[in-house]
Parts: structure tokens; sequence; C-alpha cells
């Protein structure tokens, strides 16, 4: 059993699994599964489908945090990749071949990839602090998106490219399974190789790491590429589920719920251990809980009110002072601790 | 416990007849182990007061008891005859102890006359006054006889005069026992004198002062007194003109003294004919370390003895690609190299251990076994994980081979002790099989049991055929393990010497003294 | 030792010495200099590009007048970024006490009750972010996003659109001008300066700006020191919050509404000008005075863009582009000096 609640999925999947409960109670039909044509139906799948742009983007932020650093800007490459895909496809007089949606999507993961490559040069090669790198383009990203779309929306008619989020494959959404397939790649990349451990070992301490011979520079560039073409991926997703590139809307906050995924999960700020399965929770758990207050027929306008309060829940259970607060009042075991003033060699 | 009454010193009128600070009976436990137990400690007014021991022997946590860092469990503290409690640094300040941190606790940000004054600054009209702040800093530099412009920021200066500064603003506020932490370790030759010149200022003035510090030649000159801890108790206080340094040395190390193998050195006669591994010419990183030449041979031993600021470190990371060479050559078994980066240099087999083993060694929150491994996993690349089987097999032989206590391969390697850490640190570097590896600084804050294990590890090593570079500040040390000594003096080699015809006392002269080529020549 | 860093008598007179003496006293001004220089060169760039009709006393009045929500709101984050933190939440906060003034004056509560009540408001958020920052040792970075959150949303609590407003006072501080030789300033403009002048004075003059300056350059130094950390960092965000809130009463007054939508991103603008100003993201250095130059440049190249009857997107960009190069020069001057060291 100890080792159970010790694990550090045990407090998110618990959360998760409590809101579930309580939406459950509070509407039955919320576990409801219907099966149309081959295709599933219901709140659940809905919360699967929706929380697609925001798995995607939490995934890229984990690794980019992993590595000690941060990434504003995914928000602004969504934005950025969505007008590239949609003026590609609006251009052409096809808008709905196969071939004409493959270049337009080619096209916006490689702007993705670039953007991303950028932001890792600035933080790897030049040793910008990566709030400050991404700042630049998150500040200037969306001026870049809007001057592509000539300032306008950009709308498009195209199957082939609107499957992407609307969708069905196998009996779930197209745009779930989509992320689901990248975050298993990304997951199992970093495990299976020695990616996962070395970027642990960066984050933590890079100079250690670069007198062990550790390509720091690779990695962490690597990780931001990674960041911004999932990025690009999650602005598809976005521009396809509203058949239009709004480069104002796309991502709008968007690397703030990343964020916060990312720290529900259990993964540090401050970098080195990550878990990509705490912050699939994570998403979820937002995804659940911003269908929560949609059912409970607060605007979605007023949501950022319920997850300042998830960000200051989370914080607190977190912060190391309120364990010693706590350990303090309630007297709690008696612990061996002592304080961090106690270095070994005394 | 030998425990003498205060002597009757040279300066004059000084009343010596009364401690100034006495500790009586102080206890301070961690849990259940105390890590000063019954301790009894003293300082006069007008003394320097040196406080020795080894790691783990209670020193730093007796200093924190002073100055109130940490509370006494048992034990009274009195200033002046009257009982003092302190809850807080803030509170030993304001009774007139203050310390000087071995990293500045300065602001670096605001000038040097806000450093001394801020938290007491002189108000006009309810607004900081900066006029006559500057007049009130310049008037305690000057009674310390120090030429410090007090409107520059205090970034803009040496760590030798930040330190100077640190002691002004400790003056500045009704000083009468001041506490310097290792004061001398990152300065060089002259800036030590000066700090000594404003010491013995500082007794003059009745202050009583506790200097901390391992150069055993340092406390032999300006300290008065000393008291030594072993494991947490009082051993004795002594005054150092009675104390001979082999006892000095016999009181801290107690019964843990080691054996320590002499090494079967090769004759001289036999390096000449191989060809080097790793020869360097006129290696330059300005301004540290300049023009500097060395061979190093297979399965020989070059120590690298010098003062801080002579350019030991910077010479071994030059070399080894950490940091960049700015002119120079290197040839590695005949093929000249460009070392950018330490993974270029591990590349041709040579590692470099850091002497800062907690930021540039140490992998804190992974594990013992991770650690270990890094190397070799960053060798092999991103693609070609080492099977997790493999890499416990081998975590494990070099805990064993090593002795590396707890023998606990998941535990964060940030928990265990600093001669642990190390021991980490070289099994790291020797599981990639290098040719030549460089350990600066691996005995460093380590007790004395572990340093001789691991001086004995670098013999072995040799005899095995590794070639090392071995870089002290511990000038015995450096002469027991190598063949041969590179001795540095402000950034260049001044000579090359074979460590089985020579004495710490020649090297020191080498060291110590400013350059004159005949007298160097008739040295050696 | 005494020689080692000082230069001997006989050469204190050369230009070398009094470059280095200089340099020591002010190394820390450096960037606000470049920033102003910057001004000039957009101020001059501009003037010749537009033939002559760019700096005139109108233009340069407007220049004032259209940015002195980002004034005040760069004066706050001043405070914050020099202790070495950051606050995200301004703009919402920009936003949800601009909607909730609006909303007050329209449900007839009187400007005297209903401005000081916003600004406690905007105190409040600030004293959240600085209780979470400071006691519970949470990044600021997530403590003021916590903010943002919590703003945005009460914004639109507050009303889901835009609420005009007609109160006479309020519109009295956007509308009435007073003007010398074709000059002009209006109340709001003053306020703005106001906020300036006082935040450099605080900055400069009074042991709470020195111990902002200190926590900046070492957060445990200054501990050490006896200043009072706590009680300094909980108010740098509760100051960045009223600053906040009063750009809400300014940015209301000046566009005749409120509306929940205000301020996105506009926080970014505050953090762009404050770096373009000289300030360091570090922590430790720089200039409320710097900060109002990198208002100037921001306001600057947005009415030449504005001139040029280009895209409204392009001034961000821009904007990201300058900051851009003024984070690289920071960095190459860091570089150089840690290689020498």
């Amino acid at each position: 059993m100890r080792t159970i609640v010790k694990h550090r999925l045990f407090w998110p999947a618990t959360a998760l699994i409590a809101l579930i409960v309580i939406n459950t109670i509070a509407r039955p039909r919320f576990v409801k599964i219907t099966i149309r044509d081959g295709e599933l139906y219901g709140a659940l799948i809905d919360i699967l489908r929706q929380s697609a742009p925001l798995m995607l983007v939490s995934l890229g932020m984990t690794i980019v945090i992993a590595t000690r650093g941060i990434d504003l800007s995914v928000g602004a490459i969504m934005a950025m990749s969505g007008a590239v895909a949609l003026q590609i496809i609006a251009g052409s007089d096809q808008p709905d071949n196969l071939g004409v949606v493959a270049v337009a999507v080619g096209a916006a993961i490689l702007v993705s990839l670039l953007l991303g490559a950028w932001n890792g040069f600035l933080v790897s090669v030049l040793g910008i602090q990566p709030i400050i790198a991404t700042l630049v383009l998150m500040l200037a990203g969306r001026g870049v998106a809007l001057l592509i779309t000539d300032g306008k929306i950009t709308t498009v008619n195209s199957d082939p490219f609107e499957f992407i989020a609307t969708g069905y494959l196998l009996l779930f959404p197209f745009a779930f399974l989509l992320a689901m397939a990248l975050v298993a790649i990304v997951g199992s990349v970093e495990r299976r190789s020695a990616l996962g451990v070395l970027t642990e070992a960066v984050g933590i301490n890079p100079e250690a790491s670069r007198l062990a011979g550790v390509r720091s520079r690779g990695i962490i560039w690597g990780a931001y590429i990674v960041s911004g073409i999932l990025a690009g991926v999650a602005g598809l997703i976005y521009s396809a589920n509203i058949k239009a590139a709004d480069a104002n809307a796309a991502g709008q906050l968007i690397e703030l719920y990343a964020i916060l995924a990312v720290v529900l999960g259990g993964t540090s700020l401050m970098g080195g251990k990550f878990s990509i399965a705490g912050t699939v929770i994570g998403v979820l758990f937002i995804q659940t809980l911003e269908s929560t207050i949609l059912f409970l027929g607060v605007p979605s306008a007023q949501s950022p009110v319920f997850f300042a309060i998830v960000v200051v829940v989370v914080v607190l259970i977190q912060s190391s002072q309120l364990h010693k607060w706590a350990r303090r009042v309630f007297g709690g075991r008696r612990s061996t601790e002592t304080s961090s003033d106690v270095e070994v060699a005394a | 416990m030998v425990v003498e009454p205060g002597p009757r010193l040279d300066n004059g009128d000084v009343d010596q007849a009364r401690p100034l600070l006495e500790l009586t009976g102080a206890t301070v436990r961690f849990g259940a182990d105390a890590a000063i137990d019954s301790v009894d400690f003293r300082m006069f007014p007008g003394e320097v007061h040196s406080l020795m021991g080894e790691n783990g022997a209670g020193k730093s946590t007796l200093i924190k008891a002073i100055t109130g860092v940490l509370p006494l469990n048992e034990g009274v503290l009195t200033l002046d005859g009257e009982e003092l409690r302190l809850s807080n640094p803030v509170d030993a300040q304001r009774a007139g102890i203050s310390t000087v941190y071995q990293e500045i606790e300065l602001l670096p940000n605001v000038s040097v006359a806000e450093n001394i004054a801020l938290g007491r600054e002189p108000r006009r009209l309810g607004m900081i006054d900066a006029k006559e702040m500057r007049r009130q800093a310049s008037r305690v530099l000057h009674e310390l006889g120090l030429d410090i412009d007090p409107a520059s920021l205090l970034g803009s200066h040496s760590v030798a005069v930040q330190q100077l500064v640190a002691i002004a603003r400790a003056i500045s506020a009704d000083l009468r026992v001041l506490v310097l932490d290792e004061p001398t370790s990152s300065l060089d030759v002259d800036e030590v004198a000066e700090l000594f010149r404003v010491i013995r200022e500082l007794k003059q003035r009745g202050v009583a002062i506790l200097f901390v510090s391992h150069f055993l030649d340092q406390v032999y000159e300006i300290c008065d007194r000393v008291t030594v801890l072993r494991d947490g108790k009082l051993v004795g206080e002594y005054l150092t003109r009675e104390l001979l340094r082999i006892d000095l040395v016999h009181k801290m190390l107690g019964h843990k003294e080691a054996e320590l193998k002499e090494r079967n050195r090769p004759a001289a006669s036999d390096i000449e004919d191989a060809e080097p591994l790793l020869s360097a010419r006129g290696v330059t990183h300005a301004p540290r370390i300049r023009d500097a030449n060395i061979d190093i041979y297979e399965g020989r031993v070059l120590g690298v003895a010098g003062l801080l600021g002579s350019g030991r470190t910077e010479l071994a990371r030059a070399v080894t690609g950490v940091d960049h060479l700015h002119t120079g050559v290197i040839v590695v078994s005949g093929a000249q190299q460009d070392f950018t980066s330490p993974r270029k240099a591990l590349n041709k087999g040579i590692a470099y251990s850091s002497e800062n083993r907690r930021t540039e060694g140490i992998v804190a929150e992974l594990s013992v076994l991770e650690n270990i491994v890094l190397a070799v996993q960053a060798d092999r690349g991103i693609w070609h994980r080492m099977p997790p089987a493999r890499q416990r097999e081998l975590a494990q032989s070099w805990v064993e081979a090593l002795g590396i206590r707890p023998a606990d391969l998941d535990r964060p390697a940030g928990t265990l002790s600093g001669g642990n850490q190390q021991k980490v640190l070289l099994a790291r570097l020797l599981a990639l099989a290098p040719r030549l590896l460089v350990l600066d600084e691996p005995t460093r804050g380590i007790d004395i049991g572990a340093k001789v294990e691991i001086q004995n590890l670098v013999s072995e090593l040799a005899d095995n055929g590794l070639s090392v570079i071995f870089i002290s500040a511990e000038l015995e040390e450096v002469l027991r393990v190598s063949d041969r000594v590179a001795v540095l003096r402000d950034g260049r080699i001044v000579d090359t010497l074979d460590a089985a015809d020579t004495t710490v006392d020649a090297v020191l002269a080498l060291v110590a003294r400013p350059s004159s080529d005949e007298e160097d020549e008739a040295l050696t | 030792m005494t020689t080692l860093d000082t230069a001997s008598v006989g050469q204190t007179n050369t230009l070398a010495y009094k470059y280095h003496a200089f340099m020591s006293r002010r190394a820390s001004l450096m960037p606000t200099f470049a920033a102003i220089a910057i001004l000039v060169l957009l101020f001059v760039g501009a003037e010749i590009f537009l033939r002559g009709d760019f700096i005139t006393p109108r233009n340069i009045s407007a220049l004032l007048l259209d940015n002195a929500p980002l004034l005040v709101l760069a004066v706050g984050m001043t405070f914050v970024i020099i202790t070495a933190g950051i606050d995200l939440s301004v703009g919402s906060v920009m936003a949800f006490t601009g909607i909730w003034l609006a909303k007050l004056l329209g449900d007839g509560v009187s400007a005297a009750i209903a401005i000081p009540l916003v600004l406690v408001g905007g105190a409040l958020v600030g004293m959240l972010i600085g209780v979470l920052v400071q006691y519970f040792d949470v990044q600021p970075f997530i403590a003021s996003l916590a903010g943002l959150f919590l703003a945005r949303g009460l914004a639109y609590v507050v009303s889901l659109s835009s609420i005009k407003v007609e109160n006479d006072a309020v519109l009295w501080l956007q509308s009435t001008r007073w003007s010398a030789g074709g000059w002009y300033i209006t109340p709001t403009g003053i306020i703005a300066l106001l906020v300036v002048v006082i935040g450099a004075f605080v900055m400069h003059f009074t042991r709470f700006g020195r111990t902002i300056y200190a926590i900046g350059g070492n957060e445990q130094s200054a501990r050490l020191m006896g200043l009072n950390i706590a009680r300094t960092k909980v108010a740098v965000y509760v100051i960045s919050g009223v600053c906040a809130g009063l750009a809400g009463l300014l940015l209301t007054a000046y566009s005749g509404a409120g509306y929940p939508r205000n301020g996105i991103g506009t926080e970014l603008d505050a953090i762009a000008a404050v770096v373009i100003g000289g300030t360091l993201l570090t922590g430790g250095r720089g200039y409320v005075l710097g900060s109002m130059v990198g208002v100037f440049v921001f306001g600057a190249i947005n009415t030449v863009i504005n001139f040029m009857g280009a895209e409204q997107s392009w001034t961000r960009i821009i904007v990201g582009l300058l900051l851009l190069l003024f984070i690289v020069v920071q960095r190459a001057i860091v570089a150089r000096a840690e290689r020498r060291g």
C-alpha cells in the first residue's frame, strides 16, 4: 500500500478519478458511451478529443521543462502553423485534394520545426535564458501569423483537412489517436533510449553533465525542436476544428495550461526528473475540469477562475513550506529529518 | 583536556585575563546525533584563534552556534560575562559578532558604501542620505588603511577586495568578535598579506578573531591560539607557539591515521625513452595560465603544485577541453588535437574530475547507479542505451572496488558524504577506461581516512598503466603520489621536478618567492 | 593589495583611470544609456523617414497619453523584476479593474468610492501572488500565472461584454487638456508621470527601495544584513497590482468603456519595455526612468507603424526583434565578462 501511495502518479491519478466520480454522480450520463456507425460518442469521448491540442503542447513542454527550460511560444507556434497550412489550402484551387492537404500539413510542420529550432538555438547555442528566448516568439509570433493571413481569418472547406480534428479511426476520434500516438512515440524514445536519463542529467546539473561528456547542446536544442513540432501539430488540429486560421485566438493561454498540466503531473519546474504519464493525467484532469465547469453552466470565459484555484491548491500541496507547517501543527511522525543547514561534512 | 590561562601577549595593555566570548558545555544535536558534545570554547580580545579539526569534527556546527545560525541544545554562550541567547544571525550581529563567509554575503549590484551601511543607513528628512553614507564608508575604509572607492559597485572588485569590504561592514557596527570562514581560499599571496595586515589592525583594537582555515601555514602565521575538535568533542586548546605542527595534526587525526603505501616509482631514466601520451606546448588561457608545457607519460603520475590562483585548475581545464584554449598545441599519441569540449577529450581517453564536486560533478537527484553510468552512457550516445542489467552490474562492481558507502545503488547521489561522492565521480570516469585521468583536488574536504584511500587508489591505477595528473593544494600529498611535479607560480610553470628527489620546502620556495631567474636556478 | 586594483596617485588624472572609475560606479547604467540611444535614433529616423512630420509637440504629447496605462504597468513591473521576480497577471488585472470600475460606475457608485475600491482589488491580487512567492516558495512565474487566471476569469464574471462609462469624473480625466503652445497633457498623463516620479524616488531614496535592489542582488545576503525581505517581496507584488489597477482606470478613461478582453498580452509589452529600458530579468539592476524610456520606444514604434499605415501586428514584431537584440547583446557582454574571469 505504501509504495502505491508514494508513487509519484498517485496523487494526480486520484485527483482525476475523484473528478470523474464527482461528475458521474452529478450527471450519470457523463460516463455513457454510445456507438454509431463505428464511432464512439459521449462526454468522455469529447474530453479525449478536445484534449488533443493541449496534450501535444504539454508533451513538448514536459521535455523542455526537464532540461530546466520553458517554452512560452507554443501558442504563437500553433497560430503560425495554422496560418501556413490554411494559406496553402485556401490558395489552391483543389482544397479537397489529399495531395494539397498533405503539402499544407507538411509545410506547417516544417515551419514549426524551424521555429522550435530557432528557440533551441537561442537557448542552447547563445545561452539565453529560456523564458526570455521564447518570450520573443511569444510576442512577435502572432504578429507574423497575422501577416501570413494578411490580417484576416482565412477559412477553408476541406474534408481531408477537417478529418484531422473531427474524423474517426478505429472507433476513436482521430485527433485523440494522433495525440496518443505521439505521446507513445516520444515516451518510448525517452525511456527506451538513453535520451530520458541524459535529459534528466542535463536538467539537474548541466555543467556536471557537460564534463561527463553528455552532448547537452544537442539534447536541449532537440527538446525545443520537439516542442515546436508538437505545437505545430496542435495548431493543425485546432485550425482543422474551426476550419479557419485565427491568429489571435489560436492557442490563447495554452502555454499556461500546459505548464499547469506538467506541474500537476509531478514534473518539477526546476528541471530534471520528468513524467510523461503524469503530464497525460494532468491534461485529462484539466480537460475534465473544463468540461465540469461548462456543465455547471459557467460561461467558458469565466473558467480561468477555477483554474486559478487549481494552480494555488497544487502549488500549496507541492510546497515544502506547507509540509513544514503541517508537521509543526499536526505533530506527525517524528522525523529524523535534519535542517537543510547540516552538510554531511559538518 | 589541556586548557591554559590567558597568556600575556605583546599587544600592550589589552586585558587578557578574561575571555570575551565563552561557550561552556555546548551541545548541538541533529536527531539523535550530537554534532558537538559538551564543548568548551573561548576567545580572548585582541587574539586570533583558530578552530581545527577534520571534516565531521564539528567545526562548522560550533561556528553556527556562535553566530546564531543554530540554537544550542545544551550549554551556555556568554559575551563579556553576560549570557547571550541567539535566535538568528541578525541577533548575533547586533551583539557584535560578525561573520565573513567564504561566499561573500554582500550585494554585488550596489555600491561599496551601501554595502557597508545598508541596514543602518544615515537618513535625512526620512530619505537616505547618500553623501553621508559615502563619507562614513570612506572613514571606515580609511581606518583599515584601505584605498577603495566607496561609490564604486561592489561587483567591480575582486573577491579579495569584497572580503575586505565585508570586514569594513562588520567594523562599522561595533565589532567585538569577527569570524572569518575560510577567508583565504580564493586569495593570492599579496591579497593574503593584505588581509593579515587588516587582521593585525583589528587585533590592536581588541577584536577577538576566529580564523577558520585548513591552510596550516597560515594558521601558524597569524593565529595565537588553536582549539582542536575531533568527532564533536573538544580535544584541547593550545597556544600556537607552543604546539608543533606534527602534534597538531596528530591531535586532529587521533587514531585514524592509516598506512600510506609507498609508490614503486620507476627510475627516471625509463621515462626519457617512451613517447609521451599527451604533450602540451604553449598552453595559454589568459590571464590565469600562460605558456605552459607539460608531458604526460603512460603509467606516470604528474603532480601539479602551486598556490591557489597559480593556474593549476586552468591548466587542467585547458588541456582536457573543459575551457577554451586561447593558444597552445595539444598532441595526443602523435596527433594534434583540438579539444573544444570535454566530449572531444573523452573521445581520446582523457577525463577531467572537477574540484567542485557538487556543482560540476555529482548529479544530485540521480541515483548512485545513474551517476556512475553517466559518462559511459554519454559515450555510447543517445541511441545505444546500456541494458539495465549491465548498468547495475557495472555500478555494483565499482561500488565494491572503491568501497562506496552506503552501498545502495538507488540512493540519490546527493545524499552521500563528500568522500563517497568523490568515489562515485572516480568510478564514473574510471568506468570509461580512460588513458589519462586529471584529478583536480580529489581529496579536498574529505576526512583523512578517505583521503588516504584515494591516494592509494591513484598509485594503484598508475601502476596498472593509467596516466594521472594530480592537482592538490597539499604539497605533502602531491609529493607522495606523484612521479614528477610541475610547479606553478602566477600562471607559469616554473619547473618540473622529480618527486623522489625533492622536498616540500623546496617546492614551497619555488612557489612562494617572486621571480628572479638566477635565484631559481640556484635552488634547483 | 591596496595597490592591486586602484591606481597610484600619479595616474588618477588620466582618461583611462577616469573611465575605469566611471565604469566601476555606473556600469549598471549602460543598458539604460543604450535604450536612450535607441529612442533618439528612433526619433531621428522617424523624422527623416516621415519627412519632418514626426517630432511635433502634438505627436510627443500623444505619445505620453496613448501609452499612459503601459507606463504605469511598466513602473510596477520594474519593482517586481528588480527583485528577480516576474508578474504575468498585470494585463488581466488591468482588464478586471477596468471592467469592474465601469460596472460600479454604471450601477451608480460614486467615483470617489469606486476608484479606491478597484485599486484595492488590484492590490489583493498582488498580495495573493506575493504571499505565494514569499511564504510558500512558489516560483513567481507560476504564482503570477494563478493571478492571471484569477483576474481574467473575474473580469468575465463582472461582465461578459463591454460596459460604457458615463461618469463625468472619470471621463474628465481623459477629456480635459491643458495645453501650452502645441503641447498638451491630460490628467491621465499627469497621473502616469507622477507614478514614474514616485517610483523612481522610492527606489533610490528609501530603505524599501534599496532593499528591493538588495533582494535582486543577493537575497541571502540581504537577509543576513538584517533587511526585511519578507515584507518587501510581498509589497512589490502589491505595488504591481495597484499599478495594474491604476492602469485599468487610465485605460477605461481613455476608451470610455471597460472591456473584459482588454490587456491580453499587455504584460508582455510591459516586460519588453522594462527590459529594453535596461532592467535585467535576472534582477538587481534597472531603473524606473529606464522603463519609461522603454515604454516610449514601444510607443514610438507603434506611432510610426500607424503613420505608415502598416498592420498593427508589426509593432509587436519589431518590439520582439528589439527585445531579442537587447537580450543577445546583454548575453554577449556577460559571456565576455565570464570568459575573462
